[in-house]
């Protein structure tokens, strides 16, 4: 039932976005536009800004005239978008669960782990992650719904330790923010999140985390406008020079083989 | 008393309405409700029962609705006397300070939120006193919530009883003062009276906008079931996983909002 309607939905939808998203070319005033270059969209985990956004750079100066334009946002967000009828040509989520609401054929091209964030200054004295079970301290994770918090309940119950959380958070970069604050003394983040904020909060790796790593899959889309550059974006992700930059933002590469 | 009766107008003016006026009257209707619809079109009304029985629902509700009340009260007690000072009290930097009272109105929410907790997190400029005089921490609680719903709802009281202190006539106030009464007795007796309309329609508009609080809610706050986690949080999250889930809910605070609303204001807005 609710497929029909969504389908429904998607004309006027895709209207919008499009008419969104040449504003925009418009706003940049862009000559690859104009001279009939053509553009590649591409949607991506929040996790992905900085790898992607160098990834996206380095396509453009291969394939001359093609602008990459992303769409940075949560996985699952992203997935209802493009379930929408969003015109997206490729789709890089921070767990399979939304990649599966959107296609089957998807390739897992990164891994990330949880690791635990505490304030500079660490004023809970955290090593481990039991310390987070100690009474006085103000833990934040992220909600459940979202990945990064299932992963942190995977994590905890991998360790037998029970948590109790003053927060539960939308999304990493809240927690983030909290614990580069100081309002909460220690958070799970993704260690890719946690090296990019390495100048407020410092990141605690912890064995546990090996029974909670999330996959990044990608995948071109069956529907994509230009579907050609997006298998060809998607080759890049998973060649040695996608892997590398990858690898420099934290990521751990796909389960070898 | 003075009251806004709006059935009078309508019957005052003979002839019939200007199509330019009605098209676009219309027209602009259309667009607020037609999202409505779309919800309860796509509401999964076979389930609706076993949803709303979900416990944390009905606790999310009950959150909500003592938050954006305690909200409103907190933005009467503070508003009123702002929203005086504004309209009866000449002084430099009137203009400035009118415009400061609309910044929350412009701000992200979620600005607004982090910006509460730079001031009033455990280690801002006042909660950082806080904690180390009191070991109050405001972050995280059902008070953070209902601050931060404060924060972004007052304005909007302060914006309507300054426009009704400034449609009063001031008259009445004059003769009080002759008659020897002190600004404070004014204020009491004939002030408050006179726009007492204008306050009601500010605090229904200041709940209602409180009630629909999400981003300083959720970043100064945080989300905890049962603590913080109000119905709009709760409707983000199952957005993530569950998006029928989340019309439910959206409905539930809708039809329990525009019923308080319908209420409040046939009592207190239309009474002559």
């Amino acid at each position: 039932m609710s497929k029909r309607s969504m389908s429904k939905c998607s004309m006027p939808m895709r209207v919008a976005v499009a008419a969104g998203l040449s504003l925009l070319a418009a706003g940049c005033g862009d000559t690859g536009e104009a001279s009939g270059g053509k553009t590649l969209t591409v949607f991506a985990a929040a996790s992905l800004t900085e790898s992607f956004t160098s990834l996206g750079t380095t396509f453009e100066a291969s394939h001359r005239g093609v602008k990459v334009r992303f769409n940075f946002g949560g996985s699952s967000g992203l997935a209802q978008q493009i379930g929408q009828g969003a015109p997206a040509d490729v789709f890089a989520s921070a767990s399979p669960a939304p990649m599966k609401q959107v296609s089957d054929e998807s390739r897992v091209f990164a891994r990330n782990r949880l690791v635990i964030a505490v304030p500079k200054d660490d004023p809970g004295k955290v090593t481990k992650l039991a310390d987070l079970a100690g009474p006085r301290l103000k833990i934040v994770v992220c909600a459940e719904q979202v990945p990064c918090g299932a992963a942190a309940t995977k994590a905890f119950a991998a360790a037998g330790v029970r948590v109790k959380p003053a927060s539960q958070e939308q999304d990493v970069r809240a927690v983030l923010t909290k614990v580069s604050l100081g309002e909460a003394d220690a958070g799970l983040v993704y260690r890719t999140d946690a090296k990019a904020a390495a100048a407020k909060v410092r990141g605690i790796e912890f064995p546990e985390s090996a029974k909670a790593i999330n996959d990044y899959p990608i995948v071109a889309l069956p529907k994509a406008p230009q579907s050609a550059l997006a298998k060809e974006f998607v080759q890049l992700v998973l060649s040695a020079q996608g892997q590398a930059v990858l690898a420099q933002a934290g990521f751990e590469p796909a389960s070898p083989g | 008393m003075l009251s806004t009766k709006p059935s009078r107008a309508a019957e005052k003016l003979p002839g019939r309405p200007p199509w330019i006026l009605v098209l676009p009257a219309l027209a602009g209707l259309a667009f607020l409700v037609l999202p409505l619809a779309g919800l309860l079109i796509r509401a999964p009304w076979s389930t609706i029962g076993t949803r709303l029985a979900e416990p944390q629902v009905l606790e999310a509700l009950r959150l909500s609705l003592v938050t954006a009340t305690l909200a409103t009260a907190l933005c009467l007690l503070l508003g009123v006397p702002l929203a005086w000072l504004l309209a009866r009290v000449s002084f430099r930097g009137a203009r400035l300070v009118r415009a400061l009272v609309t910044v929350p109105l412009v701000l992200p929410p979620v600005v607004g939120g982090v910006a509460l907790l730079l001031v009033l997190g455990r280690r801002g400029l006042v909660g950082g006193w806080l904690y180390d005089t009191f070991g109050i921490s405001l972050p995280f609680t059902t008070a953070g919530v209902v601050l931060a719903e404060t924060f972004v709802a007052m304005p909007f009281l302060v914006i309507s009883v300054e426009g009704a202190l400034r449609a009063a006539d001031l008259r009445y106030e004059e003769a009080a003062a002759t008659l020897g009464a002190t600004r404070w007795t004014i204020f009491r007796r004939v002030t408050l009276p006179l726009v007492a309309p204008g306050i009601a329609a500010g605090a229904i508009l200041c709940w209602a906008r409180a009630l629909g609080e999400f981003g300083a809610t959720i970043t100064f706050a945080g989300n905890f079931p049962g603590r913080t986690q109000t119905m709009p949080l709760a409707v983000y999250l199952a957005l993530e996983t569950d998006p029928e889930a989340a019309i439910v809910l959206s409905l539930v605070l809708l039809v329990v909002s525009v019923l308080v609303l319908a209420a409040l204001r046939d009592r207190w807005v239309n009474t002559t």
